[in-house]
């Protein structure tokens, strides 16, 4: 009797993680499509759009409780692979000149991009 | 089609949800101005196939299409890092 209550809980928990997991989506893809320069899309697309799909693989894993361990790597391996290629897709837009937003604040990677460049024409 | 893991009107809020994310997302890889616009949607559409394989999987009640996923997330990752190389050394 436990046992059917837990499953019917976790059942209704998975059905609100996905569908809480397709509009972090969406409002991601949304945001993408919105935003004014490539940093901020940056933004839009790894944040929200990672939450959504971690969300939904692990409301997969409720759902159909055999599939939890399975769906829980898919949003492990998400979290860890995502952030990483993110990253280093920043810096290469960045080296490679894409133009920031005319309202941007801030830029604290210039001087770092500088010094490197300094150091490339001395050697 | 009715399946009988989900609910129907579940089905037709999340499949809307991804399918208007896709579309976003493609008038975004067609539109984007420079080059990285375009890798960073192609990134996004990675990641949504992704989980649209995972709703799929449930959806038909087949277990394979997660290890459909699980390859993916790993070759999406190959993928961006590759294209942001490119990107990082066309530049300099």
């Amino acid at each position: 009797m436990t046992y059917e209550i837990v499953m019917v809980i976790s059942e209704y928990l998975g059905y609100a993680l996905i569908i809480l997991g397709s509009l972090f989506v969406f409002l991601g893809s949304f945001g993408l499509y919105r935003f004014p320069d490539v940093y901020c899309r940056l933004q839009a697309s790894t944040k929200s759009v990672t939450l959504g799909a971690m969300s939904l693989s692990v409301g997969v894993g409720l759902v159909e409780i055999n599939w939890f361990v399975k769906g829980f790597l898919i949003a492990a391996l998400l979290l860890l692979t995502i952030p990483v290629s993110s990253s280093y897709l920043t810096r290469a837009a960045y080296k490679s000149g894409a133009p920031m937003w005319e309202g941007a604040v801030v830029d604290m990677y210039a001087k770092v991009h500088l010094e490197d460049l300094e150091r490339e024409k001395e050697e | 089609m009715a399946s009988a893991l989900i609910p129907e009107a579940i089905h037709y809020v999340v499949s809307a949800f991804l399918i208007l994310a896709v579309i976003f997302t493609t008038i975004r890889f067609i539109r984007g101005p420079t080059v990285a616009d375009r890798i960073v949607a192609l990134d996004n559409i990675t990641t949504i196939i992704i989980a649209a394989l995972v709703y799929l999987a449930l959806f038909y009640g087949r277990y394979i299409y997660l290890d459909v996923a699980l390859v993916s997330v790993i070759l999406g990752f190959i993928g961006t890092i590759v294209l942001a190389r490119y990107l990082e050394a066309k530049h300099e």
